[in-house]
C-alpha cells in the first residue's frame, strides 16, 4: 500500500528551483533514503512533506488524502513527524519535559484533556520513548546540557512519542560517534517495524545498510532511484555524488 | 511530575495565601489598605505573567484589559444600578470579550511587532475613554460609592468602604487567580505555553496549533487582568481614564520583571516590593523616582531574572 505519494512537487525561492517536479512514492513499512550532494533539495523536499514549507506547485498525498493544503500541526496529527536536521530540542527544559510535550499531544483530544491529563500516562510514554533511544538516565537533565549526539537522540525520542506513521529523519547520524551510529541503525530498524521511515543521510554506509530503496537527488530533481546495489552501480549517481566521495 | 515536589509547591503557595489571611489581624490600618491594593495589583500582574512569563509574549497593552474590567464593572453600577456581583461579572466578561476580538488580530504578530500592536490598540482604547467623555467623564472619572449598594451575604451587610471587606475581597480575588494560574502552569495547556515561549517553530512541528494556544494564553491573561480591574473599581469606588493609560500597561510589566517572570510568586512579590519602594522613597525625597531607579539598577545587577527567578535558579529549582 502507498503511504506517501508526491507528484509534480516543486518549490522555488525566487529564481532558485530548490525542488523541481519531484515524484516520490513510498510504500507503507519501507525505509527510504534520500541522498544527494549539499544543496540538492533534500531538506526542502521533506519540509514540503512535513508542512514546514508550502509548495509552489504539485500535490502531496498521504494515505490517499491530499495534504498539501494542511498546516504542519495537522499533518503531525495525521502521523507525519519530522525530526530536525539542526537539533531543535527545548534546551531550557528537561529531557522529560521535551518528550512529554510530544507524548501529551497524542492524548489531548478534547477541551478537557487540554486542562487535565493523568501525568502517569504521560510519564509512561515518556519513559518508553527515552528508553528506546537509550536516554533513560538523562530524564531529569536539561536538554541543553546533553552532548550533541544525545540531543539528536532526544529529537528522535520526541518523534517516537508522537507515534508516527511516517517518521522523517533529517541527517540523524550527523555528529554521532562511530559506536553510536551502529546503535542508531539498530534503533531505526526497530522503529521501522511500526513506522515508515524517510531518511535523509550523508553517511553512505548507514544508507546502504538501512535503506530498501534509495532516491538520489541533485539540483532539485530526482536523478535516480533503486536498491542500494543498483544505486552503487549507477554511473550518473557516481558522477553526481559518490564520485566526489571516492575522490575525497 | 513528582508527587512530593507537588505537595511542597502546594504547601508553599497555600501557605502564602494563609499568611495573607492572617496578616490582616496584625497590620496597622495604613498597611492594611496598602496590602489590599497590592493584592489586586498582584492579581493584575499574575494575569500578565501568564502571557509574558509563561508564553513569552511581551504585551504593552494590558491597561486596555484592566480598564475593560474597571469600566465594565463601574459603568453598569453608575448608569444601570448594578449590584457588586453583577458588576464584577460584566467587568470580567468585558475584558474576556475584548481579549478574544483583539486577540484574533494581534496574535498573528510576534516579538517586537506584538509589542507595538498591543501598545497601539491600548492607546486607541485610552483615547476612546477620553473621546466618549459624555459617558466616561474622561480623566475626571466617576465616583461610584454613592450608587453601589452594599453587598448582603447571608444576612450580613458588607459595605465596600469597610477596610475589612476591602482586604478580604482583594484576598479572595488574589487567591482564586493565584490558584487558577497554578492549575494552568501544571496543566497540559500550560506545558504548551512554555513550549511556545522556548521554541515556537518546534512546537508547531510537535502538532500544536500555536495560534490557538497563544490566543488562549492572551484570553486567560486578559481576563484575569480584567477581573482585577473590576475588583479595583468596586473596592476603591472610582473609574477613570487613568486606568487605561500607558502607565497601567507598564506597571504589570515592571512588577512581573521585578518579582520574576515565569514564577507564580513573582508577581505578588514584585508588586509588593515596588509599591513599598515608591511609598518609602516618596517619604524620603520629593524626587523619589531616583531612589526607585537606583533600586531597579541594583535589582538588574544582582537579580537579573527577578527576585523569584533568581532564587529559583540558585536555590530552589523546583519552584513553578
Amino acid at each position: 500500500m502507498t503511504l506517501l505519494e508526491t507528484s509534480g512537487l516543486s518549490k522555488r525561492f525566487g529564481g532558485l528551483r530548490a525542488v523541481e517536479d519531484v515524484e516520490l512514492v513510498i510504500p507503507t513499512g519501507e525505509i527510504r533514503a534520500v541522498i544527494g550532494p549539499n544543496g540538492a533539495g533534500k531538506t526542502t523536499l521533506v519540509s514540503l512533506v512535513s508542512g514546514r514549507l508550502e509548495p509552489t506547485a504539485g500535490s502531496i498525498r498521504f494515505k490517499g488524502e491530499d495534504i498539501a493544503g494542511l498546516r504542519a500541526w495537522d499533518r503531525v496529527r495525521r502521523g507525519i513527524v519530522y525530526t530536525f536536521q539542526v537539533t531543535s530540542v527545548y534546551a531550557n527544559l528537561t529531557c522529560y519535559e521535551n518528550v512529554a510535550l510530544a507524548a501529551q499531544r497524542r492524548m489531548m483530544k478534547g477541551p478537557r484533556d487540554r486542562l487535565m491529563l493523568a501525568e502517569s500516562r504521560v510519564a509512561r510514554d515518556v519513559e518508553r520513548a527515552l528508553s528506546r533511544v537509550g536516554l533513560t538516565d538523562e530524564t531529569r537533565r536539561r536538554a541543553g546540557e546533553l552532548p550533541y549526539g544525545h540531543q539528536r537522540l532526544l529529537e528522535v525520542a520526541m518523534g517516537l512519542a508522537l507515534d508516527p506513521e511516517l517518521l522523517i529523519l533529517d541527517e540523524p547520524t550527523q555528529g554521532l560517534a562511530l559506536d553510536e551510529i551502529s546503535g542508531f541503525c539498530d534503533l531505526v530498524r526497530a522503529i521501522s517495524e511500526r513506522a515508515t521511515v524517510l531518511l535523509i543521510e550523508h553517511n553512505m554506509s548507514v544508507v546502504l545498510e538501512l535503506a530498501q530503496l534509495i532516491t538520489v537527488m541533485d539540483k532539485g530533481t530526482v536523478i535516480a532511484e533503486g536498491t542500494p546495489a543498483e544505486i552503487e552501480r549507477n554511473p550518473e549517481v557516481q558522477r553526481a555524488y559518490l564520485g566526489t566521495d571516492a575522490a575525497a | 511530575m513528582n508527587r512530593r515536589i507537588f505537595a511542597r509547591v502546594l504547601a508553599l503557595h497555600l501557605g502564602v495565601v494563609a499568611l495573607l489571611l492572617v496578616a490582616q489581624f496584625f497590620l496597622s490600618p495604613y498597611h492594611h489598605t496598602n496590602l489590599a491594593r497590592i493584592m489586586i495589583f498582584a492579581t493584575f500582574a499574575s494575569g500578565y505573567n501568564i502571557l509574558l512569563g509563561y508564553t513569552g509574549l511581551l504585551s504593552l497593552g494590558h491597561a486596555m484589559f484592566f480598564a475593560a474590567g474597571v469600566y465594565g464593572a463601574g459603568l453598569p453600577v453608575f448608569y444601570l444600578g448594578f449590584g457588586a456581583p453583577e458588576a464584577f461579572a460584566t467587568g470580567v466578561a468585558s475584558s474576556f470579550a475584548l481579549a478574544i476580538v483583539f486577540g484574533l488580530i494581534v496574535i498573528r504578530t510576534g516579538g517586537v511587532s506584538f509589542l507595538i500592536v498591543t501598545l497601539m490598540f491600548a492607546q486607541a482604547a485610552f483615547l476612546a475613554t477620553l473621546y466618549f467623555n459624555e459617558i466616561t467623564l474622561g480623566d475626571q472619572g466617576i465616583v461610584i460609592s454613592q450608587t453601589l449598594p452594599p453587598l448582603e451575604v447571608g444576612g450580613a451587610v458588607l459595605e465596600f468602604s469597610d477596610p475589612d471587606v476591602k482586604y478580604n475581597a482583594a484576598l479572595l480575588l488574589f487567591a482564586v487567580a493565584f490558584l487558577v494560574c497554578m492549575a494552568i502552569v501544571y496543566s497540559p495547556i500550560g506545558r504548551v505555553f512554555v513550549a511556545i515561549r522556548e521554541n515556537e517553530a518546534r512546537t508547531r512541528m510537535l502538532g500544536y496549533n500555536t495560534y490557538k494556544y497563544k490566543l488562549a494564553s492572551l484570553t486567560i491573561s486578559a481576563t484575569i487582568s480584567g477581573a482585577s480591574g473590576a475588583m479595583y473599581a468596586l473596592l476603591f469606588s472610582y473609574i477613570g481614564s487613568t486606568f487605561a493609560s500607558i502607565e497601567y500597561s507598564i506597571f504589570p510589566l515592571l512588577w512581573t520583571l521585578v518579582g520574576g517572570m515565569g514564577t507564580l510568586l513573582g508577581p505578588l512579590l514584585g508588586t509588593g516590593l515596588m509599591f513599598y519602594l515608591v511609598d518609602i522613597a516618596s517619604g524620603l525625597t520629593e524626587s523619589h523616582l531616583i531612589v526607585v531607579g537606583i533600586a531597579l539598577v541594583a535589582l538588574v545587577l544582582y537579580f537579573p531574572k527577578g527576585l523569584m527567578g533568581t532564587i529559583r535558579e540558585k536555590w530552589l529549582p523546583w519552584l513553578p
